[in-house]
C-alpha cells in the first residue's frame, strides 16, 4: 500500500499573518512583506510531516489544514 | 463524438399548440437572433413562438449532449458546462440549487444585462433545464438591480403558465466588481455578507452552496446556449465555432465610439473580422483589453491576427474572460488608464484576505507612480511584477490575480511607454479617461 502523501491548506480569509507557522516549518513556509504565510505547494516532505501537522495546529487563528492528497 | 440520444418530443412540434415548425438560427447570431424590436424583453408567448419550448430530456441524456457540444462557460473561466453539470449531480445526497449567474460586475461586460432584460425567458428555460438535469429543485436568478423588473415578470409569466416545474427566485446582485464571484454569489443568496468571496479550499461551492446543498453556479449566457442545445442539439451547436471552442459566443466591444456594441460572433474567427478591421487599422489604438478587468492586454497586432478563442487569448497572456473587447484609442495614457483601473480595483477588494489587502494597495500605488510620477517608483518598472508575484494565488477569490494579469500584460504590451514615462516623465494628455468606472464605486480616482 501506498503511504498517504499530505499538503498544507491555508484559508487566507481566516489567517491573520500570526507567522507561528512560519516559525514552526520554515521548510516549507516563509513570510510575505506583510508577515503573512508564503506556503510552498506540493506535498509535504515524509520527514517534515510531524512539523506541518504541529504548525497546522498551531495556528491561533485554526487557518492552516493538514490535507490528505487525493491522487 | 456525438450522443444518439434525442429528445423526446421535439421543439418542431411544441406543445400541439400546431405552431409552425421552428428552425434552429443558421448563421452567427444565435441567442441575439431572438431579440426584439428596439431591445424590448421579449414575453413569453413571442419567446415561445420563436424558439418553441425545450423538449423532456430523459434521465441523464442531457448531459451526454452537454459534453458533446463542448459548451464552455462564458461566465469567464470557460470550464466544460456538461462536466460541471455533472459534478453537481453527483456531488450528494441532498437536491442541489441553480444559479443563473447575471450579476456581471465587470464595469466593461455588458451582454449579461442585454441577455436577462431583453431575452429573460432564454435564460430562464437554460436554468430550468440545468435544474431538471441536476436534479435541482430550486432556482435562483442573480442580476443586477435594473435587471429585476424585467425578469420578475418573466418568472411571473412562467409561473402563470404553469410552465415550470421548479421554484424560481429574483436575488438582487450588489453592483459591485465581485458580486458575480461564485462564492460571493451565494453569499449573497444566502443573505451573509453580500458579494464577498469565502474560502473553499476544502469543499468547492459545486459540492456545498447555498443551504449546504450542491450548488450550480452558471453564467446566464451559458444557460441561455444551453437552451438552445435543449432544442436543437449538440451536432446544430457544433455547426458554427471549432471544433475546440465551438459556438458563439456575445461579447461587449468599446471603442472610440460613443456606446459599447454587444456583438455574437461564431468562435474561431479572426478577431480582426469581429471588429471589422483590417491589419492595417492596427495604429488607429494601442492596445486591446481582452476579457476585462481580471482579463489581459494584446497588442493591436496581435488582436487581429488572433482567433477568437479561450486558447488564443491565453497564449498572449489573456482570456476571453467575460468577452470584453476594449479598444485604446491612441490619444489616452495607457499607463494612466492601467492606474485608474487597478485603483478601483483595489477598492473592490472584499478586504478579507492580507496578501490581496496589502499586496494591491501597495501595487496600486506602484502603477499610480508608474502613471503620474515615475520618479517615485522605487526599483523601476521591474518593482511591479515583483509585487504581482506578492499577490498571484494566494486570496481565497481570483481577484489578485486577475489584477496581476492585468497589470503584467499591461507592462508587456505599454512596455515602451513605460520606458518613455521613467525618461521623460508623466504624459499630460486632456483625452476624458476611456476605460468605464462606475461612479458609485468606492475610492474612485484616489492616487
Amino acid at each position: 500500500m501506498k503511504r498517504p502523501r499530505f499538503t498544507l491548506v491555508l484559508d487566507p480569509i481566516a489567517c491573520d499573518g500570526h507567522g507561528v507557522c512560519a516559525e514552526l516549518l520554515p521548510e516549507c513556509i516563509r513570510l510575505d512583506p506583510w508577515g503573512f504565510p508564503i506556503i510552498e505547494s506540493g506535498e509535504i516532505p515524509v520527514e517534515l510531516l510531524d512539523h506541518a501537522e504541529r504548525a497546522a495546529v498551531s495556528c491561533p487563528r485554526m487557518a492552516l489544514t493538514l490535507v490528505k492528497l487525493t491522487s | 463524438m456525438m450522443n444518439p440520444a434525442t429528445p423526446t418530443s421535439t421543439a418542431r412540434s411544441s406543445a400541439g399548440s400546431g405552431r409552425p415548425a421552428v428552425r434552429p438560427p443558421t448563421g452567427a447570431e444565435r441567442l441575439l437572433a431572438g431579440v426584439g424590436p428596439q431591445g424590448a424583453a421579449v414575453g413569453l408567448a413571442e419567446h415561445l413562438d420563436r424558439w418553441g419550448s425545450v423538449p423532456t430530456w430523459r434521465g441523464t441524456t442531457f448531459l451526454d449532449e452537454l459534453d458533446a457540444s463542448g459548451l464552455r462557460g462564458h461566465g469567464g473561466a470557460w470550464f466544460p458546462v456538461g462536466t460541471k453539470w455533472r459534478s453537481v449531480r453527483k456531488a450528494g445526497l441532498r437536491s442541489p440549487v441553480v444559479v443563473a449567474n447575471g450579476a456581471e460586475g465587470e464595469p466593461a461586460s455588458g451582454k449579461d444585462r442585454v441577455l436577462v432584460q431583453q431575452l429573460p425567458h432564454l435564460v430562464l428555460d437554460g436554468a430550468v433545464l440545468a435544474a431538471a438535469t441536476v436534479g435541482a429543485g430550486r432556482v435562483y436568478v442573480h442580476v443586477p438591480s435594473d435587471a429585476v423588473p424585467a425578469v420578475s415578470r418573466a418568472i411571473e409569466e412562467r409561473r402563470r403558465a404553469g410552465l415550470d416545474p421548479c421554484d424560481i427566485e429574483v436575488v438582487v446582485a450588489p453592483d459591485r466588481f465581485l458580486a458575480g464571484q461564485e462564492t460571493a454569489a451565494v453569499a449573497t443568496i444566502i443573505g451573509r455578507k453580500p458579494a464577498t468571496p469565502t474560502f473553499v479550499g476544502l469543499k468547492p461551492i459545486r459540492e456545498q452552496g447555498v443551504g449546504g446543498r450542491p450548488t450550480l453556479v452558471q453564467n446566464v449566457e451559458s444557460l441561455a446556449h444551453a437552451a438552445l442545445i435543449g432544442r436543437f442539439g449538440a451536432e446544430w451547436f457544433r455547426r458554427v465555432g471549432t471544433p475546440q471552442s465551438p459556438g458563439t459566443v456575445l461579447l461587449t466591444v468599446t471603442g472610440r465610439w460613443a456606446e459599447p456594441r454587444i456583438v455574437e460572433a461564431p468562435l474561431g474567427v479572426p478577431l480582426g473580422e469581429i471588429l471589422q478591421l483590417g491589419l492595417g487599422d492596427a495604429r488607429s489604438f494601442q492596445g486591446v483589453l481582452l476579457g476585462g478587468y481580471g482579463g489581459g492586454w494584446v497588442t493591436p497586432n496581435e488582436a487581429l491576427a488572433m482567433p477568437l478563442t479561450e486558447e488564443a487569448a491565453r497564449k498572449c497572456g489573456s482570456s476571453i474572460g467575460a468577452g470584453v473587447v476594449a479598444l485604446l484609442p491612441t490619444n489616452v495614457c495607457p499607463l494612466s488608464e492601467v492606474s485608474r483601473v487597478v485603483t478601483y480595483l483595489e477598492g473592490e477588494g472584499a478586504g478579507q484576505c492580507g496578501p490581496c489587502v496589502n499586496g494591491l494597495a501597495v501595487l496600486a500605488n506602484a502603477v499610480g507612480q508608474l502613471a503620474y510620477r515615475p520618479n517615485a517608483l522605487r526599483g523601476g518598472v521591474a518593482a511591479i511584477p515583483t509585487l504581482c508575484g506578492l499577490v498571484e494565488g494566494r486570496g481565497a477569490c481570483r481577484h489578485p490575480d486577475g489584477v496581476a494579469r492585468f497589470v503584467r500584460t499591461a507592462l508587456r504590451v505599454y512596455g515602451d511607454h513605460a520606458a518613455l514615462h521613467l525618461q521623460r516623465g508623466p504624459c499630460h494628455t486632456s483625452a476624458p479617461p476611456f476605460l468605464p468606472i462606475p461612479a458609485t464605486a468606492p475610492r474612485q480616482g484616489a492616487r
